[in-house]
C-alpha cells in the first residue's frame, strides 16, 4: 500500500514537472514547433503575411514557402544592437525580385508585452511583423534558446514544416547570410 | 508513515519547483553568456516600504559608475526623477531591466524625467556589469557604503542585504507619485511605468 501511495505521488508530480518542461532547441531537418501567434492588427503586416486567418495563426498558414524567424527581447542589449542589421536584411530580401515573395521574416519578443515589442519596432523602425510573447509559451516551445536565435523554416505544400536554419547569435553580414540561407533553399 | 509521506511529498515538491524555476528565462540575451548567477526563486518582497505615495522621497548622495557623485535634491525644481532599484548585479532579471530602460532614453526626455539606476553592489562589480550593456544614457548610482543605506532608507531593503526590485517616481518637487514594489522574480513591465510618467504632464 506504502509503495502505491508513494509511486503515485511520484507519477502525478513527475507529470507535473514534464508538463512545465522547455522543448529542445530548433533542430535542422525537423519540424518546427506548432506556434501560434495572435493576429497582427497593422494591415501592412496582415498583407506581408497574406493574411487570411482569424484572431489568431500559426507559422504555415503564411503565404510564403520561407519563414525566417528571430527570437529577440526587447530587453536584450544584442538584439538591440543587431535590429539595424536585420532591418538591411529585410530590405535586401525585399529589393531581389527572386526573394520577395518567397521569404518572410518575423520577430517573436520572449518575455515581452505587446507594448515592449511595439516599443523596440517603434524605436528601431522595423518593417517586418513582430509578436510578443509576454508568458514564455513560444519562448518554451522552442527550447528556451538565448537571444537573438535565428530559425529558417520550409513551408511544404502540405503544411507540414522543416527546418533549414537554427542559429544563436548575429547574422553578421546581411550579403553572406542570405547566400547562406537561399542555399539551403530551392530559391538559389 | 504519514510524517514519512508527507515529507517525501515535500521534498519532491521542493526539488520540482527548483527543476521549474531554472527553467525560467531572464537575462537571455548572449551578451551576458554563461555569466548569470541564478539566486532561485525568491520571497517576492522582503521589506516594509518607509516612505508612501504623496510624501517627500528622501535625499541621497551617491557614487556613480562614472566617477561622480549623484544626489536626489540636484534634480529638484529642474527634472522628474525615476528610481529603479534593482537586487543585484549579475542576476537574472536586473541584468535585463536596465538595457530595456536604455533604448527609451526618448521616453523619459518627453517626460522630462532622468532614470537613476542604483543596486547596493560596489563600483567596480557595477562597471564590469553595466558595461556588457552597452553605453548607459544613466547615472548608475552604488549604495554599497554604508551598506544599503539609502534602500533602508526607502525600506526596501531585504533581509539578506540586497534591496528589492522597486521603481519610485518623484515630481519636480521632490514628491513621490508612484512605488512599484515590485515581484524580485518578474520584471515590471515597461508600460505601468509609462502609464505613471504619463500622469506627471
Amino acid at each position: 500500500m506504502k509503495k502505491i501511495v508513494i509511486l503515485s505521488i511520484v507519477s502525478v508530480l513527475l507529470a507535473l514537472w514534464t508538463g512545465t518542461l522547455a522543448a529542445a532547441p530548433p533542430k535542422v531537418g525537423g519540424p518546427l514547433s506548432d506556434i501560434t501567434l495572435s493576429a497582427p492588427k497593422d494591415s501592412g503586416d496582415k498583407d506581408y503575411l497574406g493574411w487570411g486567418w482569424g484572431n489568431s495563426f500559426k507559422i504555415p498558414e503564411i503565404k510564403a514557402p520561407y519563414v525566417l524567424i528571430e527570437i529577440f527581447s526587447m530587453y536584450c542589449p544584442y538584439c538591440q544592437g543587431e535590429a539595424p542589421n536585420v532591418n538591411k536584411l529585410y530590405a535586401k530580401i525585399q529589393a531581389n525580385p527572386k526573394l520577395k515573395d518567397k521569404i518572410r521574416l518575423i520577430g517573436i519578443g520572449v518575455g515581452n508585452t505587446a507594448f515592449e515589442v511595439n516599443t523596440f519596432r517603434t524605436r528601431y523602425k522595423i518593417p517586418f511583423p513582430l509578436f510578443p510573447d509576454a508568458d514564455y509559451v513560444i519562448h518554451k516551445q522552442v527550447g528556451e534558446v538565448r537571444t537573438p536565435y535565428f530559425i529558417g523554416v520550409k513551408i511544404n505544400a502540405d503544411g507540414t514544416t522543416r527546418i533549414l536554419y537554427s542559429q544563436l547569435g548575429v547574422l553578421g553580414d546581411v550579403d553572406q547570410f542570405l547566400t547562406q540561407f537561399t542555399s539551403l533553399t530551392d530559391l538559389k | 508513515m504519514k510524517n514519512h509521506l508527507s515529507r517525501f511529498s515535500g521534498a519532491i515538491g521542493l526539488v520540482i519547483l527548483i527543476l521549474v524555476w531554472t527553467g525560467s528565462a531572464f537575462a537571455l540575451s548572449d551578451a551576458y553568456k554563461n555569466n548569470i548567477y541564478s539566486p532561485g526563486l525568491l520571497k517576492p518582497v522582503d521589506s516594509v516600504l518607509k516612505v508612501k505615495v504623496g510624501g517627500p522621497a528622501p535625499d541621497f548622495t551617491l557614487p556613480a559608475v562614472n566617477g561622480k557623485r549623484v544626489s536626489l535634491s540636484q534634480f529638484r525644481g529642474k527634472k522628474n526623477v525615476v528610481l529603479s532599484f534593482v537586487p543585484a548585479a549579475w542576476t537574472p532579471v536586473c541584468s535585463d531591466q536596465w538595457p530595456g530602460y536604455n533604448m527609451i532614453q526618448d521616453i523619459f526626455d518627453d517626460h522630462d524625467a532622468v532614470l537613476l539606476g542604483i543596486t547596493v553592489d560596489n563600483i567596480p562589480t557595477l562597471y564590469s556589469w553595466t558595461n556588457q550593456m552597452g553605453q548607459l544614457w544613466f547615472p548608475v548610482l552604488s549604495d554599497f557604503w554604508p551598506h544599503g543605506k539609502v534602500a533602508r532608507t526607502y525600506g526596501i531593503l531585504r533581509s539578506d542585504g540586497v534591496a528589492e526590485r522597486a521603481l519610485f517616481v518623484i515630481d519636480k518637487k521632490g514628491i513621490i507619485r508612484y512605488i512599484d514594489v515590485h515581484n524580485i522574480n518578474q520584471r515590471p513591465p515597461l508600460e505601468a511605468l509609462v502609464d505613471e510618467l504619463d500622469k506627471l504632464r
